[in-house]
């Protein structure tokens, strides 16, 4: 028999099966009161994506880096709260580093895309990593300079 | 790290109320059981005695789309109206029915269907006529067979020619609870 193709869980199982893992690891990285609105916030986002979603293979990984993603806008919002005005020329070259190596990583296979954009554009430990993609901090290295010698690669022949 | 059942219900309720749902559903208690109960913006679109809600969640997400979660306040109402439906304090459900679950002839019929009134019972043959359809009795069981949304589109009301209770999706027993519970057989 033909192996199916990863239809997409209903969301309900989805949520179910990877929320413990994401609350955790936005405890870790954020201090629990306020893990508890950037969770919500990660599951909105996912929902929000989730009927563009083509196939159900690696949703660990795809919400994994939407819970990176929110952890780190958590992180970005709490200085620029002091930050006076006049300083929106500073804001625009700021843009992330996250955000422009997610664009870049779009092609890479899911595992490698995710362990690039997490070690790369968060910064996260390899034990970390590891744990969000369900595999080991060695494989979760492996991947990420897999990735990245795809990358150079790529930019070697544009 | 569990999360707790405070931050599970507050997502719950935040997805449902962000519109982003195409089905919230949740377990309703009745003195007949245990009810799969669901609805999208447009209404209530499914009932279920089915002991194992797993397949109906699996069954909306490929039919309606795959956003379904359980979040209890999107059945509330339907919750409510079951509650005293069950306790003999409403006659009529005043709930909004999506029947996108349901094909053309089959909406025709359940159209009719929900005309049947509190406490008495027709049958497949007469059910055809009114559905314009008067020599679909055997169609007619069918699409009660498959009615998506049992008890609030009362299949339980319709009956053989001879006045037996024929069959339900939920089990013969449960038929006749419930036309016990209206009066309709003693």
């Amino acid at each position: 028999m033909m192996e199916a193709v990863a239809t997409i869980p209903p969301f309900e199982h989805f949520y179910a099966e990877h929320r413990d893992a994401i609350f955790g690891f936005l405890a870790r990285r954020l201090g629990r009161p306020a893990a508890e609105d950037a969770f919500q916030e990660t599951f909105l986002r996912a929902l929000r994506a989730y009927e563009r979603l083509e196939h159900g293979r690696h949703l660990r990984a795809w919400v994994f880096t939407i819970a990176a993603r929110v952890a780190s806008d958590v992180h970005r919002a709490k200085p620029s709260d002091k930050v006076s005005l006049g300083s929106e020329a500073v804001a625009e070259d700021s843009r992330p580093a996250y955000l422009e190596l997610e664009h870049l990583a779009d092609e890479l296979p899911p595992a490698e895309r995710a362990a690039v954009v997490l070690r790369y554009g968060y910064d996260l430990p390899y034990s970390e990593i590891g744990a969000a993609l369900g595999s080991s901090a060695d494989a979760a290295r492996q991947a990420a300079s897999s990735g990245i010698r795809r990358l150079r690669r790529k930019e070697g022949l544009a | 790290m569990k999360i707790s059942p405070e931050l599970d219900r507050r997502f719950r309720d935040a997805a449902a109320e962000s519109g982003l749902l195409d089905v919230a559903y949740d377990m309703v208690d009745t003195p007949i059981g245990s009810l799969f109960v669901a609805a999208t913006d447009a209404g209530l679109c499914r009932i279920s005695y089915d002991p194992e809600p797993e397949r109906v969640v699996e069954n909306l997400a490929r039919t309606v789309g795959a956003r379904v979660l359980r979040s209890a306040r999107p059945v509330d109402e339907t919750r409510r109206q079951l509650a005293e439906y069950f306790e003999r304090q409403r006659t009529e459900f005043e709930l909004d029915i999506d029947l996108r679950l349901a094909a053309d002839f089959s909406r025709r019929v359940l159209d009719e269907l929900a005309r049947v009134p509190y406490g008495e019972v027709t049958t497949y043959g007469e059910l055809a006529r009114r559905a314009k359809r008067p020599r679909a009795a055997r169609a007619v069981g069918t699409v009660m067979n498959r009615n998506p949304i049992p008890i609030v589109l009362p299949c339980h009301r319709v009956v053989g020619a001879s006045g037996s209770l024929t069959g339900y999706g939920g089990g013969l027993d449960r038929k006749e609870a419930l036309l016990r519970l209206e009066g309709a057989i003693l």
